[in-house]
Protein backbone atom coordinates (compact mmCIF):
# COMPACT_ATOMS: atom_id res chain seq x y z
CA UNK A 1 0.00 0.00 0.00
CA UNK A 2 2.45 2.52 1.34
CA UNK A 3 5.85 2.43 -1.10
CA UNK A 4 9.03 3.64 0.29
CA UNK A 5 12.13 3.65 -2.41
CA UNK A 6 15.25 4.34 -1.69
CA UNK A 7 14.22 8.01 -0.03
CA UNK A 8 16.98 10.62 1.02
CA UNK A 9 16.01 13.93 2.89
CA UNK A 10 18.52 16.63 3.22
CA UNK A 11 17.45 19.87 4.92
CA UNK A 12 19.20 23.21 4.88
CA UNK A 13 20.32 24.23 8.31
CA UNK A 14 20.00 28.09 9.17
CA UNK A 15 23.85 28.22 9.15
CA UNK A 16 24.04 26.51 5.75
CA UNK A 17 25.26 23.39 6.89
CA UNK A 18 23.51 20.48 5.31
CA UNK A 19 21.88 17.69 7.45
CA UNK A 20 21.02 14.66 6.21
CA UNK A 21 18.04 13.43 8.12
CA UNK A 22 17.16 10.18 5.71
CA UNK A 23 19.51 8.19 3.87
CA UNK A 24 18.59 5.52 1.69
CA UNK A 25 15.40 4.17 3.65
CA UNK A 26 13.45 1.75 1.47
CA UNK A 27 10.31 0.17 3.41
CA UNK A 28 6.88 -1.63 2.31
CA UNK A 29 4.12 -1.71 4.01
CA UNK A 30 0.71 -3.86 3.33
CA UNK A 31 -2.53 -3.00 3.76
CA UNK A 32 -3.85 -2.33 7.40
CA UNK A 33 -0.51 -3.41 8.67
CA UNK A 34 0.11 -1.90 11.60
CA UNK A 35 4.00 -0.45 11.78
CA UNK A 36 5.81 1.37 14.73
CA UNK A 37 9.10 3.37 14.15
CA UNK A 38 10.88 3.35 16.98
CA UNK A 39 14.48 5.28 17.33
CA UNK A 40 16.41 8.16 19.12
CA UNK A 41 15.96 11.46 18.53
CA UNK A 42 17.09 13.11 15.06
CA UNK A 43 16.88 9.43 13.59
CA UNK A 44 14.34 10.82 11.04
CA UNK A 45 11.12 9.01 12.07
CA UNK A 46 9.06 12.02 12.15
CA UNK A 47 10.88 13.19 8.64
CA UNK A 48 9.41 10.05 7.23
CA UNK A 49 6.20 10.06 8.54
CA UNK A 50 5.91 13.47 7.11
CA UNK A 51 7.14 12.37 3.83
CA UNK A 52 4.48 9.84 3.47
CA UNK A 53 2.05 12.28 4.83
CA UNK A 54 3.00 14.45 1.55
CA UNK A 55 3.90 17.58 3.99
CA UNK A 56 7.53 17.60 2.74
CA UNK A 57 9.02 15.94 -0.34
CA UNK A 58 11.80 13.37 -0.26
CA UNK A 59 15.28 14.78 -1.94
CA UNK A 60 15.97 11.66 -3.55
CA UNK A 61 13.94 8.61 -4.17
CA UNK A 62 10.46 8.33 -4.53
CA UNK A 63 7.59 7.67 -2.32
CA UNK A 64 3.74 6.51 -2.97
CA UNK A 65 0.86 5.34 -1.79
CA UNK A 66 -0.97 2.84 -4.12
CA UNK A 67 1.36 3.08 -6.44
CA UNK A 68 0.85 6.96 -6.99
CA UNK A 69 3.71 9.12 -6.02
CA UNK A 70 3.25 11.26 -3.19
CA UNK A 71 4.14 14.90 -3.87
CA UNK A 72 1.45 16.77 -1.59
CA UNK A 73 -1.11 16.14 1.25
CA UNK A 74 -3.63 13.38 0.33
CA UNK A 75 -7.31 13.43 1.64
CA UNK A 76 -7.21 10.12 2.58
CA UNK A 77 -4.47 10.13 5.25
CA UNK A 78 -5.21 10.81 8.68
CA UNK A 79 -2.73 12.77 11.26
CA UNK A 80 -2.43 12.49 15.26
CA UNK A 81 0.59 14.62 15.85
CA UNK A 82 1.87 14.85 19.71
CA UNK A 83 0.21 17.40 20.95
CA UNK A 84 -3.76 17.26 20.57
CA UNK A 85 -3.47 20.95 19.03
CA UNK A 86 -7.18 21.28 19.24
CA UNK A 87 -8.58 24.56 18.47
CA UNK A 88 -9.93 25.85 21.90
CA UNK A 89 -12.67 28.12 20.88
CA UNK A 90 -14.83 25.05 18.89
CA UNK A 91 -16.32 22.69 21.43
CA UNK A 92 -15.08 18.42 21.14
CA UNK A 93 -17.47 17.96 18.12
CA UNK A 94 -16.80 21.02 16.35
CA UNK A 95 -12.74 19.73 16.84
CA UNK A 96 -14.06 16.64 15.40
CA UNK A 97 -15.52 18.00 12.26
CA UNK A 98 -12.55 20.40 11.75
CA UNK A 99 -11.41 18.33 8.73
CA UNK A 100 -14.63 17.77 6.96
CA UNK A 101 -14.98 21.77 7.31
CA UNK A 102 -11.32 22.44 6.01
CA UNK A 103 -12.07 19.86 3.00
CA UNK A 104 -15.69 21.34 2.16
CA UNK A 105 -16.39 17.84 2.58
CA UNK A 106 -19.19 18.34 5.65
CA UNK A 107 -22.96 17.03 5.06
CA UNK A 108 -25.85 15.76 7.34
CA UNK A 109 -24.41 12.36 8.08
CA UNK A 110 -20.86 14.35 9.49
CA UNK A 111 -22.40 15.07 12.99
CA UNK A 112 -23.31 11.01 12.90
CA UNK A 113 -20.24 10.39 11.95
CA UNK A 114 -18.34 12.32 14.60
CA UNK A 115 -20.69 11.33 17.46
CA UNK A 116 -20.05 7.62 16.27
CA UNK A 117 -16.32 8.02 17.18
CA UNK A 118 -16.35 10.07 20.26
CA UNK A 119 -18.75 6.56 21.17
CA UNK A 120 -15.57 4.60 19.62
CA UNK A 121 -12.99 6.28 21.88
CA UNK A 122 -15.76 6.68 25.47
CA UNK A 123 -16.36 10.56 24.65
CA UNK A 124 -19.90 10.11 24.58
CA UNK A 125 -21.35 13.48 26.06
CA UNK A 126 -18.54 15.40 26.28
CA UNK A 127 -19.57 16.90 22.69
CA UNK A 128 -20.62 19.96 23.89
CA UNK A 129 -17.42 20.74 26.02
CA UNK A 130 -14.77 22.82 24.86
CA UNK A 131 -11.07 21.10 24.56
CA UNK A 132 -9.95 22.63 28.18
CA UNK A 133 -12.70 20.73 30.15
CA UNK A 134 -10.87 18.02 28.99
CA UNK A 135 -7.61 15.60 30.49
CA UNK A 136 -4.65 15.36 28.29
CA UNK A 137 -6.05 11.81 27.37
CA UNK A 138 -9.29 13.05 26.40
CA UNK A 139 -7.84 15.81 24.18
CA UNK A 140 -5.63 13.16 22.11
CA UNK A 141 -8.92 10.84 21.88
CA UNK A 142 -10.29 14.05 19.95
CA UNK A 143 -7.45 14.42 18.10
CA UNK A 144 -7.88 10.92 17.09
CA UNK A 145 -11.26 11.25 16.05
CA UNK A 146 -10.19 14.02 14.27
CA UNK A 147 -7.63 12.17 12.66
CA UNK A 148 -10.49 9.59 11.53
CA UNK A 149 -13.65 11.08 10.93
CA UNK A 150 -12.95 11.79 7.05
CA UNK A 151 -12.30 7.95 7.34
CA UNK A 152 -9.49 7.82 6.32
CA UNK A 153 -7.46 4.26 4.71
CA UNK A 154 -3.80 5.58 6.18
CA UNK A 155 -3.23 6.65 9.86
CA UNK A 156 -0.37 8.57 10.68
CA UNK A 157 0.79 8.94 14.12
CA UNK A 158 4.04 11.11 15.40
CA UNK A 159 4.80 10.37 19.02
CA UNK A 160 0.74 10.72 20.01
CA UNK A 161 0.93 9.31 23.57
CA UNK A 162 4.02 11.31 24.01
CA UNK A 163 3.22 14.23 26.01
CA UNK A 164 0.55 11.63 28.49
CA UNK A 165 1.38 10.57 31.97
CA UNK A 166 2.38 6.90 31.89
CA UNK A 167 -0.60 5.18 33.04
CA UNK A 168 -2.50 7.12 30.56
CA UNK A 169 -0.35 6.25 27.80
CA UNK A 170 -0.84 2.01 28.65
CA UNK A 171 -4.47 2.80 28.50
CA UNK A 172 -3.92 4.69 25.28
CA UNK A 173 -1.95 2.36 23.86
CA UNK A 174 -4.65 -0.81 24.66
CA UNK A 175 -7.05 1.80 23.44
CA UNK A 176 -5.49 2.29 19.93
CA UNK A 177 -5.28 -1.68 19.71
CA UNK A 178 -9.45 -1.71 20.37
CA UNK A 179 -9.74 1.24 17.57
CA UNK A 180 -7.70 -0.59 15.00
CA UNK A 181 -8.94 -3.52 15.74
CA UNK A 182 -12.84 -2.11 15.04
CA UNK A 183 -11.49 0.36 12.33
CA UNK A 184 -8.80 -1.44 10.36
CA UNK A 185 -6.45 0.82 8.66
CA UNK A 186 -3.11 1.51 7.64
CA UNK A 187 -0.90 2.53 10.32
CA UNK A 188 2.59 4.48 10.60
CA UNK A 189 3.07 4.95 14.62
CA UNK A 190 6.21 6.98 15.70
CA UNK A 191 7.06 6.33 19.41
CA UNK A 192 9.71 6.91 21.54
CA UNK A 193 8.59 3.73 23.55
CA UNK A 194 10.09 0.55 22.71
CA UNK A 195 6.88 -1.16 24.73
CA UNK A 196 5.03 0.93 22.82
CA UNK A 197 6.37 0.28 19.59
CA UNK A 198 6.28 -4.07 20.19
CA UNK A 199 2.67 -4.46 21.58
CA UNK A 200 0.77 -2.33 18.92
CA UNK A 201 2.99 -3.38 15.93
CA UNK A 202 2.89 -6.20 13.28
CA UNK A 203 6.83 -4.60 12.31
CA UNK A 204 8.38 -2.40 14.21
CA UNK A 205 11.03 -0.45 11.92
CA UNK A 206 14.13 0.25 14.29
CA UNK A 207 15.98 3.22 12.86
CA UNK A 208 19.53 4.51 13.86
CA UNK A 209 20.55 8.20 13.61
CA UNK A 210 22.43 10.73 11.57
CA UNK A 211 22.48 10.43 8.92
CA UNK A 212 18.56 8.42 9.78
CA UNK A 213 18.15 5.14 8.21
CA UNK A 214 16.60 1.81 8.89
CA UNK A 215 19.00 -0.41 10.89
CA UNK A 216 16.26 -3.52 11.05
CA UNK A 217 12.84 -4.26 10.76
CA UNK A 218 11.77 -7.04 13.32
CA UNK A 219 8.35 -8.95 12.71
CA UNK A 220 6.41 -9.25 15.80
CA UNK A 221 4.87 -12.36 15.74
CA UNK A 222 2.52 -11.79 19.28
CA UNK A 223 -1.08 -13.01 18.82
CA UNK A 224 -3.89 -10.52 18.71
CA UNK A 225 -5.71 -9.42 20.44
CA UNK A 226 -3.13 -8.55 22.27
CA UNK A 227 -3.34 -6.77 26.04
CA UNK A 228 -1.24 -6.16 29.16
CA UNK A 229 -0.37 -9.86 29.74
CA UNK A 230 1.23 -9.78 26.17
CA UNK A 231 4.09 -7.80 27.67
CA UNK A 232 5.12 -10.77 30.08
CA UNK A 233 5.53 -13.26 27.36
CA UNK A 234 9.01 -14.41 26.13
CA UNK A 235 8.60 -13.12 22.63
CA UNK A 236 7.80 -9.97 23.94
CA UNK A 237 10.88 -9.52 25.79
CA UNK A 238 12.93 -11.17 23.27
CA UNK A 239 11.84 -8.49 20.41
CA UNK A 240 12.16 -5.81 23.17
CA UNK A 241 15.65 -6.69 23.78
CA UNK A 242 16.61 -7.04 20.17
CA UNK A 243 15.77 -3.31 19.47
CA UNK A 244 16.98 -2.04 22.93
CA UNK A 245 20.39 -4.11 21.54
CA UNK A 246 19.86 -2.16 18.35
CA UNK A 247 19.48 1.17 19.36
CA UNK A 248 22.25 1.08 22.13
CA UNK A 249 24.88 -1.13 20.39
CA UNK A 250 27.33 -1.91 22.31
CA UNK A 251 27.61 1.34 25.27
CA UNK A 252 25.29 -0.03 27.22
CA UNK A 253 26.02 -3.58 26.86
CA UNK A 254 28.78 -5.13 29.85
CA UNK A 255 32.08 -5.44 28.67
CA UNK A 256 32.39 -8.98 28.03
CA UNK A 257 29.81 -8.44 24.83
CA UNK A 258 31.58 -5.11 23.95
CA UNK A 259 34.25 -7.10 21.96
CA UNK A 260 31.78 -9.42 20.68
CA UNK B 1 -28.91 23.70 39.97
CA UNK B 2 -31.09 20.46 38.67
CA UNK B 3 -30.05 17.65 40.96
CA UNK B 4 -29.78 15.22 37.87
CA UNK B 5 -26.92 16.89 36.43
CA UNK B 6 -23.85 15.13 36.55
CA UNK B 7 -21.48 15.65 39.27
CA UNK B 8 -18.60 16.96 37.18
CA UNK B 9 -20.36 19.73 35.76
CA UNK B 10 -22.16 21.08 38.39
CA UNK B 11 -18.51 21.09 40.47
CA UNK B 12 -17.43 23.38 37.52
CA UNK B 13 -20.34 25.69 37.40
CA UNK B 14 -19.88 26.78 40.57
CA UNK B 15 -16.80 27.76 41.09
CA UNK B 16 -16.69 30.86 38.06
CA UNK B 17 -20.30 31.90 39.97
CA UNK B 18 -18.46 31.95 43.59
CA UNK B 19 -15.07 33.87 41.75
CA UNK B 20 -17.86 35.96 40.21
CA UNK B 21 -19.13 37.55 42.83
CA UNK B 22 -15.24 38.37 44.48
CA UNK B 23 -14.33 39.51 41.30
CA UNK B 24 -16.91 42.08 41.02
CA UNK B 25 -16.10 43.08 44.95
CA UNK B 26 -12.56 43.66 43.80
CA UNK B 27 -13.10 45.11 40.17
CA UNK B 28 -16.17 47.41 41.37
CA UNK B 29 -16.23 48.20 44.79
CA UNK B 30 -12.77 48.69 45.91
CA UNK B 31 -11.76 51.00 43.29
CA UNK B 32 -14.77 52.82 43.76
CA UNK B 33 -14.34 53.23 47.59
CA UNK B 34 -10.51 53.76 46.90
CA UNK B 35 -11.41 56.53 44.55
CA UNK B 36 -13.81 58.17 46.49
CA UNK B 37 -11.00 58.57 49.38
CA UNK B 38 -8.62 60.41 47.46
CA UNK B 39 -10.65 63.05 46.30
CA UNK B 40 -11.75 63.73 50.17
CA UNK B 41 -8.43 63.59 51.10
CA UNK B 42 -7.71 66.09 48.21
CA UNK B 43 -10.91 68.41 48.69
CA UNK B 44 -10.11 67.73 52.62
CA UNK B 45 -6.14 69.40 51.84
CA UNK B 46 -6.79 71.84 49.65
CA UNK B 47 -9.07 73.30 52.65
CA UNK B 48 -6.64 72.56 55.45
CA UNK B 49 -3.91 73.96 53.45
CA UNK B 50 -5.86 76.73 51.94
CA UNK B 51 -3.75 75.82 48.24
CA UNK B 52 -5.17 78.51 45.81
CA UNK B 53 -7.45 77.29 42.86
CA UNK B 54 -4.88 78.28 40.51
CA UNK B 55 -2.31 75.97 41.52
CA UNK B 56 -4.82 72.65 42.42
CA UNK B 57 -8.53 73.62 42.61
CA UNK B 58 -10.39 71.61 44.76
CA UNK B 59 -12.68 69.46 43.65
CA UNK B 60 -15.45 70.88 44.51
CA UNK B 61 -14.34 73.91 42.84
CA UNK B 62 -13.38 71.78 39.61
CA UNK B 63 -17.21 70.75 39.98
CA UNK B 64 -19.03 73.85 40.35
CA UNK B 65 -16.62 75.14 37.50
CA UNK B 66 -17.43 72.55 34.96
CA UNK B 67 -20.59 72.14 35.76
CA UNK B 68 -21.33 76.03 34.83
CA UNK B 69 -20.69 75.48 31.80
CA UNK B 70 -22.00 71.92 31.32
CA UNK B 71 -23.22 72.21 27.73
CA UNK B 72 -20.15 73.46 26.38
CA UNK B 73 -18.02 71.01 28.17
CA UNK B 74 -20.00 68.27 26.47
CA UNK B 75 -19.61 69.37 23.29
CA UNK B 76 -16.09 69.15 23.66
CA UNK B 77 -16.18 65.84 25.29
CA UNK B 78 -18.09 64.66 21.88
CA UNK B 79 -15.88 66.24 19.73
CA UNK B 80 -12.50 64.08 21.61
CA UNK B 81 -14.87 60.88 21.44
CA UNK B 82 -15.43 61.43 18.00
CA UNK B 83 -11.61 61.60 17.21
CA UNK B 84 -10.83 58.76 19.64
CA UNK B 85 -13.11 56.57 17.81
CA UNK B 86 -12.81 57.10 14.27
CA UNK B 87 -9.14 56.86 14.82
CA UNK B 88 -9.57 53.93 16.80
CA UNK B 89 -11.65 52.31 14.46
CA UNK B 90 -9.20 53.28 11.22
CA UNK B 91 -6.35 51.90 13.29
CA UNK B 92 -8.48 48.93 13.47
CA UNK B 93 -8.80 48.97 9.95
CA UNK B 94 -5.88 49.33 8.90
CA UNK B 95 -3.42 47.21 11.79
CA UNK B 96 -5.74 43.91 10.62
CA UNK B 97 -4.81 43.86 6.95
CA UNK B 98 -1.28 45.24 6.90
CA UNK B 99 -0.80 42.46 10.43
CA UNK B 100 -2.26 39.46 7.45
CA UNK B 101 0.54 40.75 5.15
CA UNK B 102 3.37 41.11 7.38
CA UNK B 103 2.84 37.55 8.60
CA UNK B 104 2.15 36.72 5.13
CA UNK B 105 5.17 36.64 3.28
CA UNK B 106 8.97 37.38 4.81
CA UNK B 107 9.98 39.64 1.70
CA UNK B 108 7.20 41.87 2.85
CA UNK B 109 7.80 41.95 5.81
CA UNK B 110 11.16 43.03 5.33
CA UNK B 111 10.29 45.77 3.08
CA UNK B 112 7.52 47.16 5.19
CA UNK B 113 8.57 46.75 8.66
CA UNK B 114 11.32 49.07 8.64
CA UNK B 115 8.96 51.83 7.73
CA UNK B 116 6.39 51.00 10.96
CA UNK B 117 9.62 51.41 12.74
CA UNK B 118 9.91 55.21 11.03
CA UNK B 119 6.26 56.00 11.74
CA UNK B 120 6.69 55.09 15.44
CA UNK B 121 10.00 57.21 15.75
CA UNK B 122 8.84 60.13 14.61
CA UNK B 123 7.92 62.19 17.85
CA UNK B 124 3.77 62.58 17.38
CA UNK B 125 3.76 66.09 18.74
CA UNK B 126 6.27 67.53 16.41
CA UNK B 127 3.94 66.18 13.39
CA UNK B 128 1.25 67.67 14.62
CA UNK B 129 1.54 70.64 13.12
CA UNK B 130 3.08 69.69 9.97
CA UNK B 131 0.30 67.61 9.16
CA UNK B 132 -2.28 70.45 9.87
CA UNK B 133 -0.15 72.44 6.92
CA UNK B 134 -0.56 69.36 4.92
CA UNK B 135 -4.28 68.03 5.34
CA UNK B 136 -5.73 71.39 6.52
CA UNK B 137 -7.77 72.22 9.60
CA UNK B 138 -10.49 69.72 9.65
CA UNK B 139 -11.30 66.34 11.24
CA UNK B 140 -8.60 64.12 8.85
CA UNK B 141 -5.39 65.71 10.79
CA UNK B 142 -6.50 64.95 13.95
CA UNK B 143 -7.35 61.32 12.25
CA UNK B 144 -4.03 60.83 11.33
CA UNK B 145 -2.74 61.75 14.41
CA UNK B 146 -4.43 59.28 16.54
CA UNK B 147 -3.94 56.52 13.95
CA UNK B 148 -0.50 57.16 14.43
CA UNK B 149 -0.29 57.25 17.58
CA UNK B 150 -2.39 53.99 18.29
CA UNK B 151 -1.95 52.17 15.02
CA UNK B 152 1.69 50.10 15.85
CA UNK B 153 1.17 48.03 18.89
CA UNK B 154 -1.86 46.95 17.33
CA UNK B 155 0.13 45.93 14.16
CA UNK B 156 2.61 44.16 16.50
CA UNK B 157 0.16 41.73 18.77
CA UNK B 158 -2.01 41.07 15.51
CA UNK B 159 1.03 39.69 14.10
CA UNK B 160 2.32 38.04 17.26
CA UNK B 161 -0.90 36.45 16.98
CA UNK B 162 -1.24 35.16 13.77
CA UNK B 163 2.15 33.52 14.11
CA UNK B 164 0.88 31.95 17.52
CA UNK B 165 -0.68 29.06 15.59
CA UNK B 166 1.10 25.73 16.87
CA UNK B 167 2.87 24.00 13.36
CA UNK B 168 1.14 21.09 13.78
CA UNK B 169 -2.38 22.77 13.25
CA UNK B 170 -0.67 24.22 10.15
CA UNK B 171 0.29 20.94 8.98
CA UNK B 172 -3.02 19.80 9.79
CA UNK B 173 -5.00 22.24 7.83
CA UNK B 174 -2.03 21.64 5.03
CA UNK B 175 -3.05 18.00 4.82
CA UNK B 176 -6.64 19.05 4.44
CA UNK B 177 -5.33 20.35 1.37
CA UNK B 178 -7.16 23.99 2.27
CA UNK B 179 -6.75 27.00 1.12
CA UNK B 180 -4.35 29.93 2.51
CA UNK B 181 -7.51 31.58 2.79
CA UNK B 182 -9.31 29.42 5.20
CA UNK B 183 -6.44 29.04 7.11
CA UNK B 184 -6.37 32.65 7.95
CA UNK B 185 -10.26 32.56 8.41
CA UNK B 186 -10.24 29.26 10.49
CA UNK B 187 -7.19 28.65 12.45
CA UNK B 188 -5.11 31.68 11.89
CA UNK B 189 -7.26 34.92 13.08
CA UNK B 190 -9.43 32.98 15.86
CA UNK B 191 -5.51 31.69 17.39
CA UNK B 192 -4.78 35.79 17.12
CA UNK B 193 -8.02 36.55 19.15
CA UNK B 194 -6.31 36.82 22.75
CA UNK B 195 -3.38 39.08 20.87
CA UNK B 196 -5.86 41.23 19.15
CA UNK B 197 -7.49 41.74 22.06
CA UNK B 198 -4.47 42.98 24.07
CA UNK B 199 -3.31 45.02 21.10
CA UNK B 200 -7.06 46.55 21.40
CA UNK B 201 -6.81 47.38 24.78
CA UNK B 202 -3.38 49.58 24.18
CA UNK B 203 -4.45 50.84 21.20
CA UNK B 204 -7.98 52.68 22.45
CA UNK B 205 -5.47 53.86 25.35
CA UNK B 206 -3.92 55.63 23.01
CA UNK B 207 -5.75 56.70 20.72
CA UNK B 208 -7.44 58.75 24.04
CA UNK B 209 -3.76 60.27 24.14
CA UNK B 210 -3.28 60.75 20.10
CA UNK B 211 -6.66 62.53 20.33
CA UNK B 212 -5.13 65.08 22.88
CA UNK B 213 -2.00 65.62 21.38
CA UNK B 214 -3.82 66.63 17.56
CA UNK B 215 -6.05 69.00 19.61
CA UNK B 216 -3.54 70.86 21.34
CA UNK B 217 -1.93 71.54 18.06
CA UNK B 218 -5.24 71.97 15.94
CA UNK B 219 -8.85 72.17 17.06
CA UNK B 220 -11.42 74.25 17.77
CA UNK B 221 -13.40 71.99 19.61
CA UNK B 222 -12.11 69.06 21.68
CA UNK B 223 -11.16 68.14 25.44
CA UNK B 224 -7.51 68.92 24.65
CA UNK B 225 -8.56 72.22 22.81
CA UNK B 226 -10.69 72.90 26.16
CA UNK B 227 -7.70 72.38 28.60
CA UNK B 228 -5.56 74.71 26.30
CA UNK B 229 -8.02 77.51 26.04
CA UNK B 230 -9.21 77.30 29.89
CA UNK B 231 -5.70 77.29 31.13
CA UNK B 232 -4.66 80.20 29.07
CA UNK B 233 -7.28 81.90 30.74
CA UNK B 234 -5.96 80.84 34.43
CA UNK B 235 -9.30 79.01 34.76
CA UNK B 236 -7.44 76.07 35.89
CA UNK B 237 -10.49 74.16 37.77
CA UNK B 238 -12.39 73.49 33.82
CA UNK B 239 -8.58 72.66 32.64
CA UNK B 240 -8.91 69.87 35.85
CA UNK B 241 -12.03 69.00 35.23
CA UNK B 242 -11.92 68.38 30.76
CA UNK B 243 -8.63 65.98 32.57
CA UNK B 244 -11.05 64.23 34.90
CA UNK B 245 -13.53 63.68 31.90
CA UNK B 246 -10.48 62.49 29.28
CA UNK B 247 -9.55 59.77 31.92
CA UNK B 248 -12.59 58.42 32.85
CA UNK B 249 -12.90 57.93 28.96
CA UNK B 250 -10.15 56.50 28.84
CA UNK B 251 -11.03 53.69 31.45
CA UNK B 252 -14.62 53.74 30.13
CA UNK B 253 -13.70 52.67 26.67
CA UNK B 254 -10.68 50.20 27.80
CA UNK B 255 -13.15 48.48 30.04
CA UNK B 256 -15.83 48.11 26.69
CA UNK B 257 -13.14 46.54 25.07
CA UNK B 258 -12.46 44.26 27.98
CA UNK B 259 -16.10 43.58 28.62
CA UNK B 260 -16.21 42.84 24.52
CA UNK B 261 -13.44 39.83 24.59
CA UNK B 262 -15.42 38.18 27.54
CA UNK B 263 -18.56 38.56 26.11
CA UNK B 264 -18.20 37.46 22.40
CA UNK B 265 -14.40 35.35 22.62
CA UNK B 266 -15.10 33.52 26.63
CA UNK B 267 -12.50 31.76 25.84
CA UNK B 268 -9.90 34.06 24.89
CA UNK B 269 -9.73 35.85 28.25
CA UNK B 270 -10.20 33.19 30.76
CA UNK B 271 -7.12 31.83 28.79
CA UNK B 272 -4.82 34.52 29.00
CA UNK B 273 -5.60 37.50 31.21
CA UNK B 274 -5.66 35.17 34.57
CA UNK B 275 -5.36 38.32 36.52
CA UNK B 276 -8.17 40.44 34.76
Amino acid sequence: MISINRVTRIFNSRDGDQVTALQDVSLEIGRNEFITLVGPSGCGKSTLLRIVAGLILPTAGRASIGGEEITEPRAETGIVFQAPTLLPWASVLDNVLFPLRMMHRIDSTSTDKAMALLKLVGLTGFEGKSPRELSGGMQQRVAICRALVHDPDILLMDEPFGALDALTREEMTMELLRIWSERPKTVLFVTHSITEAVVLADRVVVMSPRPGRIAEIIEIGLPRPRSFETEATPEFHEASQRIRQLIFGTRHVGPGRAAA
Amino acid sequence: MSVQAAPPLEERQKPPRRRKKSAALYEVVLPLIATACLFLLWEGACRAFAIPGYLLPAPSDIWIDTMAIGSTVAGHTAATFKTVMLGFVVSILISLPLAVILTASPAIAAAVYPFLVWTQSIPKVALAPILVVLLGTNELPRIVITVLVAFFPLVISIATGLLSVPPELIELSRACRASKLSELLRIRLPYAIPFIFAGLKVAISLAVVGAVVAEFVNADAGLGFLIQTSTAFFKVPVAFGALIILSVMGVVLFQIVVVAERVFFPWSSSNTTPGA
